[in-house]
């Protein structure tokens, strides 16, 4: 026990919503209500001055990291990762409990913090720099690997509001790899960015886990949890539920997210997303467009998701990842996969779409669809928080009825998927 | 707790507890210190941004007060006839002198009132002491100070006006007016965050924070006795006195410019601890 790099003992945050504590106010409705008090005391006494609820965003956690260590944590939106990582980095502090740290401190709640658009790519990586804790002689001497790891070169000089977001999330994140914190605080900065870029910056953060340094990551990115910590967390409505190996604790999640089965609705309010694009709800259908548990391989079945859009952004990608039951990805699809010209004509509003899945490909089992939607290289909307679930029913191998099945089929094939595959002689048959 | 105590192994240089502090907190020079960098690069993009955006550049920071000037000759001066105290300085570099403090102080405190709201982004995001960022949004008006002093330094020469000894304590009168910006604005920032709607209080209270600074008329214009010393203890007073005693050698301000450090200097502590007080609770309302 003598290698402990954080840990939290009892730690909570609460929140007061409604009431006169939310958010900012306004002097002219603090004087206006400190006017108002005493008339209201005098028409009723004895009833509340003001009506506030508390929200425990966070409560009774406790927490042991050991230097060297992963720890990943997942849950859904409004399950109180973010506060946690908030509180673990000091940016707000706990109304209870207590955090103890041994080590120098980083963390990434973002990228690009403090990024200005009118100063330059040079300018920006020292500015950064020294707001993630750098100082001067770290930023000069780490000043080449950064603009080697972005790939920017020639827009060295540039205005960062000239470049394209890609590029923009490539500098930012080229600036975060530098750092060398014993602790390094993560909150899924890894999900911008193209998918070359995402691998290396995976990559760059199992280095550092696997330099001895201790690792928190947030992250919706079920894969990534798994392949970079050892240990999970869970947390749901700001409590922890679940602990322990991390592709256990993925796997309990991503079931219990399924639970819902093959639909899920969102009241206005709840809906993931935010202002501009939420998600409406998410259907696994069969061939005749009903909302299916079971879906028979011998058909083509549609995966449909509603979006209700305010406007429609530019770059809007709107996808989501098949997986199995274990969190194993089978496929990603988005939208905007095929040229401009192929692609659904969103407008404002409400928008169904469907994707056709073929028939014949899936094997037996549970598999879970994660709803993704995001502004292309910029930002994620929805992000795998919420997911539906369906049960696969592998009777393509006998749908066919001038197929007789074959004598050798096997009931239960193993792999993720089962297609049947054409088989041919290609040379063969005249034996000297 | 006592068994949280007693297990407790984390033993390194860097061991840090976070809990909830409660009532006023101590000022942690010593961190601030630390954090001296982000200070400097914050000011810089400050500073360099500033510049960038104005179509004309530094060129904006001279030809402004040089502007205000004319306009205040023209107006109050010719038109309404208020005199410089002294017949060997022109009204024009008697009211320029006034123009330098009063312009670092009124742009401290418009940058600084909303660079709390405006650097959200790092609040919500990063750790660092939050003082660092109304510390920086008035620094970064020593720049502009620096450009008009120069304009005043040909100002002087073209009007033949020689500096006088008193110039070697101009540097006290910089910091005086430094620490008045900083604990007006340590105040206003605190409170926009906490009361969005001080952003547009501001530029009316500077307006009238002027007409009772003597930046257009000297103070011999205020009835010697207690309405002079009720325009004392408005701390821009001593400072521009003391612009103008350090500069163009006019009488030294005497008796009101101790009024006026000794309510800077309670405006700033009272700043600093309210700052300290407030801050544990931006990221959360910001």
């Amino acid at each position: 026990m003598t290698d402990v790099a954080l840990r939290t003992v009892g730690l909570g945050k609460m929140y007061h919503i409604g009431g006169e504590r939310q958010a900012y106010r306004t002097l002219r409705d603090t004087i206006a209500q400190a006017a108002k008090r005493p008339i209201e005391r005098i028409r009723h006494p004895g009833a509340a001055t003001h009506t506030s609820e508390e929200l425990w965003a966070l409560r009774d956690i406790d927490l042991e990291v050991r230097h060297g260590e992963a720890l990943g944590i997942i849950g859904r939106n409004g399950a109180g990762k973010s506060t946690l990582l908030k509180v673990l980095s000091r940016i707000t502090e706990p109304s209870e409990g207590r955090v103890e740290i041994a080590g120098r401190v980083s963390s990434l709640l973002d990228v690009g913090t403090g990024f200005h658009p009118e100063l330059t790519g040079r300018e920006n990586i020292q500015l950064n720099g020294a707001i993630l804790g750098m100082t001067r002689a770290e930023i000069k001497r780490k000043f080449d690997e950064i603009v080697e790891f972005s790939e920017i070169g020639g827009f060295l000089d540039t205005p960062v509001k000239r470049y394209s977001s890609g590029m923009y999330v490539r500098l930012a994140f080229a600036v975060a790899a530098q750092l060398e914190p014993e602790i390094l605080i993560v909150d899924e900065v890894l999900a911008v960015g193209d998918a070359g870029f995402q691998k290396r910056c995976l990559g760059k953060m199992e280095d550092v886990a696997g330099q001895g340094r201790t690792v928190l990551f947030v992250s919706h990115n079920m894969m990534a949890i798994r392949s970079l910590c050892t240990r999970a967390v869970e947390l749901d409505a700001g409590r922890i539920i679940n602990s322990g190996e991390s592709s256990k604790v993925v796997v309990d999640y991503l079931a219990r997210q399924a639970e819902a089965g093959a639909e899920a609705k969102w009241p206005a309010g709840e809906r993931p997303g935010d202002d501009g694009v939420q998600l409406v709800s998410m259907q696994v259908v069969d061939s005749a467009g009903e909302v299916a548990d079971l879906v028979a391989t011998s058909r083509p079945f549609g995966v449909r998701i509603e979006v209700d859009l305010a406007s429609v952004p530019e770059d809007l990608c709107i996808g989501f990842d098949l997986a199995t039951g274990d969190g194993s990805l089978v496929l990603r699809s988005y939208q905007s996969d095929l040229g401009p010209r192929r692609w659904p004509k969103l407008t404002p509003g409400p928008n169904q779409l469907e994707c056709t899945i073929p028939a014949g490909i899936l094997n037996n089992g549970r598999y879970v669809v994660l709803p993704r939607v995001c502004i292309h290289n910029v930002r994620w909307i929805v992000h795998s928080e919420a997911a539906v679930s369906f049960e696969v029913h592998r009777d393509h191998v006998e749908a066919d009825p001038d197929d007789a099945r074959s004598p050798y089929a096997q009931i239960i094939r193993p792999g993720i998927i089962a297609p049947i595959l054409d088989w041919n002689l290609v040379s063969g048959g005249a034996h000297a | 707790m006592n068994a949280v105590l007693k297990t407790n192994t984390l033993v390194d240089d860097n061991f840090v507890v976070y809990e909830r502090k409660r009532g006023w907190v101590a000022l942690d020079v010593r961190e601030l210190w630390k954090y001296r960098e982000l200070l400097y690069f914050l000011t810089w993009r400050d500073i360099l941004v500033r510049y960038k955006q104005a179509v004309i550049g530094v060129a904006w920071a001279a030809l402004q007060p040089l502007l205000t000037m004319i306009v205040f000759t023209v107006v109050f001066n010719m038109a309404l006839g208020i005199k410089s105290p002294a017949s060997t300085i022109p009204y024009a570099v008697f009211s320029f002198t006034g123009l330098l403090p009063w312009n670092f102080f009124s742009g401290a405190l418009a940058r600084s009132g909303v660079s709390l709201v405006g650097n959200a982004n790092l609040l919500t995001k990063v750790y660092f002491p939050r003082l660092v960022i109304p510390i920086s949004a008035v620094l970064a008006g020593l720049v502009d100070l620096a450009i008009s002093f120069l304009v005043l330094i040909g100002l002087m020469a073209a009007y033949g006006i020689a500096p006088t000894w008193n110039a070697f304590y101009l540097p006290f009168f910089v910091v005086l007016a430094f620490a008045t910006a900083l604990a007006i604005s340590l105040w206003l920032s605190a409170l926009n965050v906490l009361y969005r709607d001080v952003q547009y209080i501001i530029p009316f209270l500077v307006q009238l924070w002027m007409f009772v600074s003597p930046v257009i008329y000297p103070i011999e214009k205020i009835p010697a006795g207690p309405l002079r010393a009720a325009f004392a203890l408005n701390p821009m007073t001593g400072v521009i006195g003391g612009f103008r005693w350090a500069l163009l050698g006019q009488q030294f301000p005497g008796g009101y410019m101790w009024i006026s450090v000794a309510v800077v200097a309670v405006l700033l502590v009272g700043g600093l601890f309210y700052f300290k007080r407030m801050e544990r609770v931006f990221a959360d309302v910001v």
